[in-house]
């Protein structure tokens, strides 16, 4: 049995009148992997036995009339949250058979809330790429076109949503890694203000940036996985608290009124045709639904990409220290002494980008070029963040492509990491300014691929946000559109 | 002091903090545990656990700061200082770099040559310690992190230490507030107090910094003096040599007496810092650190000053009973049971110091409670025992935990001052030493000692002294 036209809502209501049961639901998800995975490489590891057994216990709790938000559906997540029991590995050879001896806060709330956890995402190593190319499980595939990248670094968590194989996911997003993979992919990805979520037990990328966003294929069943994981965790101090509103209860707002900007630095020339169709089509689309399209200006726009790499590799270097082969992951060592294993261990286990991040970072941190490079970099940030800040108070949120071109193919950009870096650029600058925004399906390209659309946010402003993407989701069908596999 | 060079010293202090939990998670940190067994995710720095900032830490360093007379920032941040090494499990160590809590203190100490001088604290800053590194006999090393992540003082001062006298009497002082305040244990064996001298000399006049040594591995208030002066000698000699003295980290060796060279230390570590992004700036506000204020207990210098001016005490009394904090409690404790404080002070620093340290106890394992000691004095005071009975009685109450006056009525120690049961054993005494009699009547007054004890000899101890006296004196002249 297949079930992926179903949303969310659409499995809950089935699971609690007794028309299907978790057990099938799950058993229909794994097949589903099985069936297509060998295309996609979108799991690093899919946990069959748990996972059923926990859609056994489901069951019961379902029967007995105690249904959570997620009781009995099937979810998959990045490799970075840790997981108890399961191997979280971060697509590195240097946590290969890695197992957290705790699970991350927001898989805690996934469980509390019933969620059935079915495996574990490919992904870029350590959350560094666009690609989902740079794995050592190997490359993730488009389910639009195996021969191209799904984006990245959540890549199998934009993919295997949109080939149908779980309803949704969890990703991580520090300078676009959930919303261009889901826009590659055709599905909704959100990243959420920074502290809206937290960020315990999630493998540390660079900690001034990295967010958990859900993936999901409509903008509601989004709604619904933001609001079962958002809120303030006492174990992350950088996670905010201020209460996290009911994202279902006012969706149907719609935009009427509302004030959407366009920053010009966003729609520079030379953007590609296929996008800026479907960016075209979209503000047109908003247009019509009641909003007031108004050109706004984000002046410091050309320094974030320089910006952002300075800052995220900066903090790289140090998250990623300790990866040493002292107290777990994969040891090297021929007995050169001390700094021969650490030499060995970090030479074998790393992949090159995680490889070149480390180096570049280390060097923008160190004694003589800190003022320059990393110090610089913050004070650009406090720049960028004012750009956000004050057309906040013009506008109630902002329409950007996500990315400059639909996905590329494999292979293409592995040996030109700048321009690799480039792709995200309009996504970057709402990680440095800590805002939220969020990836929707806008149209597809002459050659049959996903474009997305940008909506970007105000601070802790998901639900406004939510509003106006599940207002364009209705006024249009790309979201329906599926990938034949 | 040197004729030509002057010393020139600073000390990094590293204050290990008595709370229960460490710094950044709830983990316990009670010593002497077995290994590993107090860590969880965050202190064993697994991927994806943050710290978070014990709010007790915070309060400890602000009462630091105000002890030492520091500004406390409203504003200060964590810093990771990046390196590798087997005991750091994050491959950084979260301390504070710029903006640390407290800033710009001093503390006043006295020392015979210098006389009384004020010495600069440039920071007291807040940090988690390193694990331990455990080298077993095989020539492999495991590492042990119930230590990871415990909470830190580092209290740096101005290079303003121009002698070891100096350096020592800094530290005691600062050693004294630490333990006062209650936030370290004090215990320099443990490591719970250590020290790292900055040491280098310059020709007498010069501005100018000579090039200093680190010394590391200090554990004693001893050890520290002697490793300064070993350093002044050594440094001494490299110039004189015609040679230039290099920056560098020595570690002292107690046995030999000598510090060495740790090679390999000598290149200045890149440290890499910078603000740690799992931890957000420390706000904290006026109202917080008038909190902490008020908390405050009275600090040894305030004390010293109230017992010579409330109490009347000696300048040498209230120093050494103002030392330590237990001491002044059991003080104060006794002085409230018996209003006489010199004579508190006295029985305090004579018999109870005494007695401690011949069984080598501490104040807090003292077997006479201020209760017990009051009950003593009383008892001379309303002359039921003579000073001399009452050292009798001081040892009973030690070794049974008995009152004064329990021990008083069993063994019969009452004095007697019934002129007619004195009377009758002067007369005994008088008859018994018809020579002495003779001696004394014909002018040597110096008998009376004698006849005095004789009198306190057959009473057991007992007899009023003065009365004894003063009948002895009546009859003699008879």
């Amino acid at each position: 049995m297949t079930f992926q036209k179903l949303t969310i809502q659409e499995m809950r209501q089935k699971l609690i009148s007794g028309q299907l049961t978790s057990v099938e639901l799950t058993q229909g998800c794994l097949d589903r992997i099985k069936a297509t995975d060998g295309q996609l490489n979108a799991f690093i590891t899919v946990c069959e036995e748990e996972a059923l057994a926990a859609a056994a216990e489901a069951d019961q709790q379902l029967a007995a009339g105690n249904a959570a938000l997620l009781t009995g559906i099937p979810v998959a997540v990045k490799d970075i949250f840790n997981t108890l029991d399961v191997r979280t590995t971060c697509a590195s050879k240097i946590l290969d058979n890695y197992v957290s001896p705790y699970d991350a806060t927001t898989i805690t709330k996934l469980r509390d809330q019933g969620a059935i956890i079915v495996g574990k995402l490919n992904m870029d190593e350590f959350a560094m790429g666009s690609s989902g190319e740079n794995s050592a499980a190997g490359a993730v595939r488009n389910p639009w076109d195996t021969e191209r990248v799904p984006g990245g670094s959540s890549s199998g968590s934009a993919a295997a949503v949109a080939a149908g194989q779980v309803v949704a996911t969890l990703g991580t997003d520090t300078g676009g890694s959930v919303r261009q993979p889901a826009s590659h992919c055709g599905v909704v990805g959100l990243k959420p203000t920074y502290g809206r979520v937290s960020r315990y037990g999630v493998v540390a990328f660079a900690s001034s940036l990295d967010q958990v966003g859900p993936v999901a294929g409509n903008v509601e069943d989004c709604a619904l996985m933001l609001g079962a994981v958002a809120g303030y965790d006492p174990a992350d101090s950088t996670s905010v608290d201020c209460p996290v509103p009911d994202y279902l209860e006012n969706l149907k707002a719609g935009v009427s009124g509302k004030k959407i900007g366009l920053p010009k630095e966003y729609f520079i020339d030379g953007l590609d045709p296929d996008i800026k169709k479907g960016i075209d089509a979209a503000i047109e689309t908003y247009r019509q639904l009641g909003a007031e399209i108004v050109e706004v200006s984000l002046p410091h726009t050309d320094y974030s990409v320089a910006c952002y790499y300075l800052i995220a590799m900066a903090e790289a270097s140090s998250n990623l220290a300790r990866y040493d082969g002292v107290r777990f992951g994969a040891r090297q060592d021929s007995g050169d002494g001390l700094n021969g294993m650490y030499q060995q261990t970090r030479s074998a286990g790393f992949g090159d980008e995680v490889k070149r991040r480390i180096m570049l970072g280390t060097y923008a941190l160190s004694s003589g070029y800190y003022d320059a490079y990393y110090l610089k970099a913050q004070k650009v940030r406090t720049l960028i963040r004012q750009d956000f800040q004050h057309v906040f108070e013009q506008v109630d949120m902002l329409l950007t492509p996500v990315a400059p071109t639909p996905a590329f193919k494999i292979g293409e950009m592995v040996n030109d990491p700048l321009q690799m870096y480039l792709s995200d650029i309009f996504t970057i600058p709402t990680n440095l300014a800590g805002t939220c925004a969020m990836s929707l399906p806008c149209g597809f390209s002459e050659d049959g691929l996903p474009v997305g659309l940008q909506l970007i946010g105000k601070p802790f402003a998901e639900a406004e946000m939510l509003q106006a993407a599940y207002a364009f989701e209705q006024a249009t069908d790309w979201h329906k559109r599926a990938p034949e596999l | 002091m040197n004729s030509r060079y002057e010393v020139v010293i600073g000390l990094e202090v590293h204050v290990q903090l008595t709370t229960k939990t460490k710094i950044f998670c709830g983990c316990s940190k009670e010593f002497g545990q077995f290994p590993n067994s107090q860590t969880c995710p965050v202190c064993l720095g697994l991927p994806g656990a943050l710290p978070v900032l014990s709010r007790q830490v915070v309060d400890d360093a602000i009462r630091a700061g105000l002890a030492t007379n520091c500004q406390i920032s409203p504003h200060s941040i964590f810093a990771r200082k990046n390196y590798f090494y087997p005991d750091l499990p994050k491959g950084y160590q979260i301390s504070q770099f710029e903006l640390p809590i407290c800033e710009h203190g001093w503390l006043d100490i006295e020392t015979q040559e210098s006389g009384k001088k004020r010495l600069g604290i440039t920071r007291i800053h807040m940090e988690e310690d390193a694990g331990k590194l455990l080298h077993n006999d095989g020539g492999n090393s495991s590492v042990d992190l119930n230590r990871a992540c415990t909470p830190l003082l580092e209290v740096v001062s101005e290079p303003d230490m121009r002698s070891s006298d100096e350096a020592i009497a800094y530290l005691k002082q600062l050693h004294q507030i630490v333990v006062y305040l209650g936030i370290c244990d004090g215990n320099l064996d443990e490591g719970s107090f250590r020290c790292d001298a900055n040491v280098s000399i310059r020709p007498w006049g010069q501005e100018e910094l000579g090039t200093r040594a680190e010394l590391k591995n200090l554990n004693s208030f001893r050890f520290i003096k002697q490793a300064i002066e070993y350093e002044v000698e050594r440094q001494i000699d490299v110039i004189d040599a015609g040679e230039k003295v290099v920056q560098e980290t020595r570690l002292f060796d107690p046995d030999a007496g000598v510090s060495r060279s740790m090679r390999g230390k000598e290149e200045a570590h890149d440290y890499r810092y910078f603000p740690d992004p799992d931890l957000l700036p420390l706000q904290v506000s006026d109202q917080w650190v008038e909190e902490v204020r008020q908390q405050l207990p009275e600090m040894p210098t305030a004390k010293r000053q109230r017992y010579q001016g409330e109490f009347g005490l000696p300048e040498y009394d209230a120093g050494v009973i103002s030392a330590e904090r237990p001491l002044t409690e059991y003080f104060e404790a006794l002085v409230k049971i018996y209003d006489q404080p010199k004579i508190c002070a006295n029985w305090v620093m004579g018999d109870i110091l005494g007695a401690l340290k011949d069984k080598n106890l501490s104040i807090a394992q003292c077997p006479i409670t201020p209760e017990l000691l009051g009950g003593i004095l009383q008892r001379i005071g309303d002359n039921t025992i003579s000073g001399k009975i009452a050292k009798t009685v001081f040892e009973d109450v030690w070794k049974s935990g008995k009152t004064a006056d329990q021990v008083i009525e069993e063994k019969g120690l009452k004095q007697v001052t019934d002129s007619g049961a004195i009377e009758s054993i002067v007369d005994e005494i008088i008859a018994a030493n018809p020579d002495q009699v003779a001696e004394y009547r014909g002018g040597k007054d110096k008998l009376m000692g004698f006849f005095v004890g004789q009198v306190m000899k057959a009473s057991k101890g007992k007899a009023n002294p003065g009365m004894a006296n003063q009948l002895l004196k009546k009859k003699l002249a008879e």
